[in-house]
């Protein structure tokens, strides 16, 4: 019996060795990039082919447009979803070994995240470092890291204010420009019956609730790639507090709405006149005329962010993109070429700005007339980037975000729930978060100072 | 140890005693048993065993992020975080809730439905029959993705109607409103199936028991609770263990409503969504696995309870 046992599973693990055998064979080629299907198509296939995961439906022109230009290097783009879907992807190749593609498109405020789980190439050694006057100093300290360079930026999302023109003349309130005139300006619009919300205060808006922060001179985060166990936090400041709190009364007196973002809730109301107010990034509009069930009598006109202080105003950023390369990249150079010259000439850029919406981080677009002047239909021909997102974009510093972003950013949403509930307060709130990611860090091991 | 070590002796003794020619034919029985067990075993031990043992010894390993991506052993102290863990605890205290509400809703409905349709005999039956089981048909990520849709405030039609009676409509996404809505879907999903299988076992009742019983003087009521559902027990610990087990799991629609409701579904709102943000989200696939072994203990746990405690009814003593 014993034997005819030891004969079974001698017989199943020969059987196993087959089929591992036989996973094998396939596999010999299946890691070079020229198996997996590209969305776009591919005129040159003996070029060295370099993939690339980016979610802006544009990219695909972009791409065409790059591999026309290029005959040794050939892009394989695939949309593997944005943001929190291809982050999840990424990370879980990261773990796998094997999966990722060659460059990734990455919001700059998660590039932390990965370059601490060794997921990034640093580009300096293909020459990243000589781009750096190429693009606004912000945006490189937000890629880089002394000399180290993780990413190449990409585009922005200098914050500026785009509000309803005919709700506010309608209710002869003027637009804010320092926020003690926007919390008067939401009572004013509903003492004069304008029965909507000036705007909404989303407690899942992770990096709009850290723009919002920043603005008022928050640095939640003292982090360093090239000293990795070591990190600062400091979420529950006076300046966090601040701005929490003159949300938390806006809230409280039910003149903002604090409904969660990104769902089609939410996407209507910012369409159909229920917020007279957007607090957006550069690439809000493209959002917004992306929306259905819009008001057709809407005005729609863009303005600076409103200053907690005018006689230093602070911009901040939203959100925007960057190129990284992978550790996976089976050909580094060919990689890094690609995050380089994706976006380094005109042509492509006009195509993303007209067709994708997209504020550029690159100088010499930002110094383009066709984009410096450009009227946008949306804003009734408004010279948007004229009026706000330029200076807005120059005057960016940059900010330290930490290498567990995802965590932080979800920590804050369950934390901000919790206060827009009525369950505590805005300096609860700030304290639950403070709690929760010195404790996470620390069982991640790092040393918290 | 040494008491095992004392007596050797017998043991190789026993084996060794022939009995005859049968023990051949048993081992060759056993070489084709195990042949024809061999496509299921692979599958079994390729896709199942190998993955909870990896699993398993991922949970022994601790992997920080400061840590330089090194994989270190730490034993059970992933185990002793877990229990420790306010948001597992939350997430394993929110399940429980939901078995004690959404169990016996599902069940009570289920069992209901199936005695009338039992008792029935028109063409409608069948309809009805067919009707209430067709939410299981429908996928349950689609299934959770109207219910999104209905459950909206702009959206939905709860407004037209609450309108109707001068009445604002629920916030069904609100904190306070986000369990039901989700027992509501999940009910909405499972009862049909439940019935089905329950209905099922009670056309497998000999009707002569009926007349026996009608015979003896018990009325429609008395037969229901008396004779069809003890005689249906067992179909019964069934499909509670499988609301059991699928609801300590709660997982998908959670997960669905998510995107309309972040903040009334925190990613700790049920402990497998919190293993699945922990892995995919944040990359912590060591203490993702130490979540999920921790929740299959406690599912094991919960559904042995409950078997043992209804082996009379379930025929399993």
């Amino acid at each position: 019996m014993r034997r005819g046992l030891r004969r079974a599973v001698a017989a199943t693990a020969a059987g196993l060795a087959g089929l591992s055998l036989a996973a094998c064979a396939p596999g010999g080629d299946a890691g070079s990039a020229n198996h997996t299907s590209c969305t776009n198509e591919i005129t040159k296939p003996d070029a060295t082919r370099v993939t690339l995961w980016a979610w802006y439906p544009a990219v695909e022109q972009i791409v065409d447009t790059f591999n026309a230009q290029h005959d040794d290097v050939q892009i394989c783009w695939t949309n593997a979803g944005q943001g929190a879907d291809e982050y999840g992807k990424f990370s879980t190749a990261l773990e796998a070994g094997t999966g990722a593609p060659d460059v990734i498109q990455l919001e700059s405020e998660i590039l932390p995240t990965y370059t601490i789980l060794d997921g990034l190439a640093d580009l300096a050694p293909y020459g990243a470092g000589d781009l750096e006057d190429q693009f606004p100093a912000g945006a490189w300290s937000d890629v880089s890291s002394g000399d180290s360079v993780f990413a190449v930026p990409v585009d922005g999302g200098p914050v500026g204010m785009l509000y309803r023109a005919d709700i506010f003349s309608e209710y002869g309130v003027a637009p804010p420009t320092t926020w003690d005139e926007f919390a008067q300006a939401a009572q004013d619009l509903r003492d004069a019956g304008y029965d909507g919300y000036i705007t909404n205060y989303a407690t899942n808006g992770g990096a709009f609730n850290y723009a919002l922060f920043a603005q008022a001179g928050w640095a939640p985060f003292a982090y360093d790639p090239a000293r990795r166990d070591q990190i600062g936090i400091d979420v529950d400041t006076p300046e966090a507090r601040q701005v929490l709190s003159y949300w938390e009364d806006l809230i409280d007196r039910g003149l903002v709405a604090s409904d969660d973002a990104f769902t089609s809730d939410y996407n209507t109301s910012l369409v159909d006149g229920t917020y007279a107010v957007y607090i957006a990034a550069a690439w809000g509009p493209g959002y917004l005329e992306g929306l259905s069930d819009a008001d057709s009598g809407a005005e729609w006109k863009a303005a600076p962010l409103p200053q907690w202080d005018p006689a230093n105003p602070v911009q901040v950023n939203q959100g925007g993109s960057a190129l990284a390369v992978t550790s996976q990249a089976t050909d580094p150079e060919a990689a890094a070429t690609v995050a380089m010259e994706l976006f380094d000439d005109e042509e492509t850029w006009k195509i993303g700005v007209e067709d994708a919406g997209l504020f550029p981080l690159w100088n010499l677009a930002l110094d383009a007339p066709w984009f410096t002047d450009r009227r946008y239909p949306f804003f009734g021909g408004q010279q948007v980037n004229r009026d706000v997102f330029l200076d807005a974009a120059a005057q960016y510093p940059g900010f330290t975000f930490s290498p567990f972003q995802v965590y932080a950013y979800d920590r804050q949403t369950m934390a901000l729930y919790d206060m827009v509930e009525g369950d505590s307060t805005a300096a609860d709130a700030l304290a639950t978060i403070q709690d929760s990611l010195v404790r996470y860090a620390e069982q991640q091991g790092f040393t918290v100072r | 140890m040494a008491s095992t070590t004392t007596k050797p002796a017998p043991a190789p003794a026993r084996a060794a005693s022939p009995r005859g020619g049968q023990s051949l034919l048993d081992t060759k029985r056993q070489w084709w048993g195990w042949l024809f067990l061999a496509p299921f075993t692979i599958v079994f031990v390729l896709f199942l065993l190998v993955p909870l043992a990896y699993a398993f010894w991922l949970s022994l390993h601790t992997k920080g992020i400061a840590t330089g991506g090194e994989s270190v052993f730490t034993g059970v102290a992933n185990y002793v975080r877990v229990f420790t863990d306010a948001d597992f605890l939350s997430g394993m205290a929110r399940v429980g809730k939901f078995v004690l509400v959404m169990v016996p809703v599902q069940i009570g409905l289920a069992v209901a439905i199936a005695l009338v349709l039992d008792t029935l005999a028109t063409r409608l039956s069948k309809a009805s029959r067919l009707l209430v089981f067709v939410p299981y048909a429908i996928p349950a990520v689609i299934g959770a993705l109207m219910w999104g849709f209905l459950y909206s405030p702009r959206f939905g039609p709860a407004n037209d109607i609450f309108g109707i009676f001068g009445l604002d409509a629920p916030e069904f996404l609100s904190r306070d409103l986000i369990f039901g809505s989700l027992v509501n879907i999940v009910t909405w999903q499972w009862a049909g199936y439940y019935m089905i299988i329950v209905y099922a076992a009670l056309r497998a009742i000999d009707p002569s028991v009926y007349e026996a019983a009608r015979l003896d003087g018990a009325g429609n009521r008395a037969i229901a609770f008396r004779i069809k559902i003890p005689m249906i027990a067992s179909s019964m610990v069934m499909i509670v263990v499988f609301a059991l087990i699928g609801t300590l799991q709660f997982f998908t629609e959670p997960t669905v409503l998510r995107s309309v409701a972040q903040g009334a579904i925190p990613t700790t709102y049920t402990p497998n969504m919190y293993a699945y943000s922990m892995a995919f989200s944040y990359s912590q696939f060591n203490y993702a696995s130490t979540i999920a072994f921790a929740l299959g203990i406690l599912v094991f746990i919960g559904s042995y309870v409950f078997l043992y405690a209804t082996r009379k009814q379930s025929g399993l003593k």
